[in-house]
């Protein structure tokens, strides 16, 4: 019963946040309405009972994704009023891509429904072992039956990751850097000096 | 206690009800153990700097933060009128109860624990990248230029500091070998000869005080509370707020503090158990073990305040990636490796 009710809840609140996300008049509150789906996302995997993952989508979408989202959204200075002049123009583009969604869709569950793919189904190598916990079942598989899926994509986000620094890295001239290993080496000794001059001679540095 | 109302009702009301009991008997004495930790704060940093601190409210002053709380409570709200209104009041909200749900995987006993789920340790760390948003979102509906300079150096701070954080409790749990809370408390018994905890082991020593100096970072206390630099920034992303709103950040605040107090003890100091593995010693209850701990690390946290001097921020920002990223990723590498090497896994 109370699996039911949360399924429902969590379902519909994604729903909503993400009707919301898509006609929200500010881009903040868009991506907060779009932070509210993940979570309710994140809710249904637990019903699932995927708890790792559930946590993962939260941490990685909810806690780095999305407030990098809020940062980019928070400083860009966005005028809607030409934001939405684009809006009937591009509206037969958008049509067109929702019916090859819609199209996609439809073939696919049909094909599941008529028995041609097979889903959900987990072959003997892809079962959990009872008892085993959510995290252990899924590290035994990542690290021996997808080994090279996952180092690939490992390398694939190295590769983003390379991408991005090189394209906005720039050297700059006349940076004055702060070598802090040479700050706490540094003695009085070589710092300062200890004279005491005639009185009325002054000091020659 | 499920079982105990489970004598005169169902078994998904007792569920329920023994959840919401469970939920108050960590909050009440939580918002209580703030409020007295304020009072504690403030004691220790007037001694530190040879101050009498708060004296006047009750004996000691003792009733001083109970006396604040009223203050705020009898003042006024007041909501800048270019600010976003909705967003305004729900950051004070968001912080608040983020600070509180956390609690609910701490193992206050063996068994005394809200939540006892396999994915504990992820939890803590879901939840604490969701207490970002309380600052960014208070900084941006503010419409008020500190607050939002304040919410920008608050979240890449925090997200600066989680990746070391997360590759520290990743030792911790490839020592401990699960996620779940109890489990990494029982993992530390009798660790190193009769000691409990992992902190007595040299290959997690470091990481401890990794993990100590990146939680004040994290939870924004001195030295690293860039964001509320008063000589830079007015309050900080709080600058706007007042009253009742106000006041939750401070709860709030505080209520993270203790919380890293709390995860020092459970993950690195064998939390409720006794320092040494001596029979004699588990006579005292669980409880009184873990507050003392808290309390302990609570009086590192206040030291550390009244002592340091604030970081600058490049230097909070070469810290956390120049330094601990790399060293956390190291130890990683070494302890996993020592690990195989001597046959843990097996």
């Amino acid at each position: 019963m109370i699996h039911v009710l949360a399924f429902y809840l969590f379902a519909g609140l994604m729903l909503l946040a993400g009707l919301l996300t898509i006609t929200a008049r500010n881009p903040v509150h868009a991506v907060l309405w779009l932070i509210v789906a993940f979570f309710n996302a994140a809710g249904l995997m637990v019903l699932l009972g995927a708890e790792f993952v559930a946590m993962l989508l939260v941490i990685v979408y909810v806690g780095a994704v999305a407030v990098l989202f809020l940062f980019v959204v928070m400083m860009l200075d966005i005028d809607f009023a030409t934001l939405r002049a684009g809006f009937i123009r591009n509206f037969p583009l958008g049509v067109l891509i929702a019916l090859v969604l819609l199209g996609e869709l439809v073939i696919g569950i049909g094909a599941e429904r008529a028995g041609a793919i097979r889903l959900g189904l987990p072959d003997v190598a892809g079962q959990a072992p009872e008892g085993m916990s959510n995290i252990a079942a899924i590290g035994a598989l990542l690290y021996s039956r997808y080994l090279f899926l996952f180092e690939a994509a490992g390398l694939i986000l190295l590769v983003a990751m390379i991408g991005a620094i090189v394209l906005t890295h720039r050297q700059r001239g006349g940076v004055r850097g702060q070598n802090i290993s040479k700050q706490v080496a540094r003695r009085p000794e070589e710092a300062t000096v200890n004279l005491r001059p005639e009185v009325g001679a002054g000091v020659k540095l | 206690m499920t079982e105990f109302f489970q004598t005169w009702m169902p078994f998904e009301w007792a569920w329920a009800l023994a959840t919401i009991c469970g939920i108050l008997l960590i909050a009440l004495p939580l918002m209580l153990g703030v409020a007295m930790i304020i009072y504690a704060d403030r004691k220790i940093w007037a001694a530190m700097a040879l101050r009498r601190g708060p004296n006047v409210v009750g004996p000691f002053g003792l009733l001083q933060s109970f006396a604040d709380g009223l203050k705020v409570f009898l003042q006024e709200t007041i909501v800048p009128s270019a600010a976003n209104k909705g967003l305004f009041l729900l950051a004070p909200i968001i912080t608040f109860t983020v600070a509180l749900m956390a609690w609910a995987v701490i193992p206050f006993n063996a068994g005394a624990i809200l939540a006892d789920i396999n994915v504990g340790l992820l939890y803590i760390l879901a939840i604490s990248s969701l207490g970002v948003y309380g600052t960014i979102i208070a900084g941006w509906s503010s419409n008020s230029k500190y607050p939002f300079f304040s919410a920008m150096r608050a979240s890449a701070q925090m997200i600066s500091y989680e990746v070391s954080i997360g590759f520290i409790l990743i030792c911790v749990v490839l020592w401990a070998g699960t996620f779940n809370m109890n489990g990494i408390v029982m993992a530390q018994q009798h660790h190193v000869w009769i000691i409990n905890g992992f902190v007595a082991n040299p290959l997690l020593f470091p990481i401890w005080v990794m993990f100590l100096i990146s939680g004040m970072a994290e939870t924004q206390r001195a030295p690293f509370d860039l964001t509320e630099a008063e000589s830079e920034l007015v309050a900080g992303y709080q600058t706007e707020y007042s009253s009742m709103s106000f006041a939750l950040y401070w709860l709030g605040e505080y209520a993270n503090v203790l919380l890293m107090c709390a995860l020092n003890a459970v993950l690195f100091w064998g939390g409720y158990l006794p320092p040494l593995d001596i029979p004699v010693l588990y006579l005292v209850p669980g409880v009184v073990w873990l507050l003392l701990k808290i309390l302990f690390f609570f009086f590192v946290f206040s030291w550390v305040k009244a002592t340091v001097p604030r970081y600058r921020y490049d230097q909070l920002m070469r810290l956390g990636w120049k330094v601990f990223l790399p060293l956390s990723l190291l130890f990683v590498f070494v302890i996993s490796g020592y690990l195989m090497a001597t046959g843990h896994f097996t």
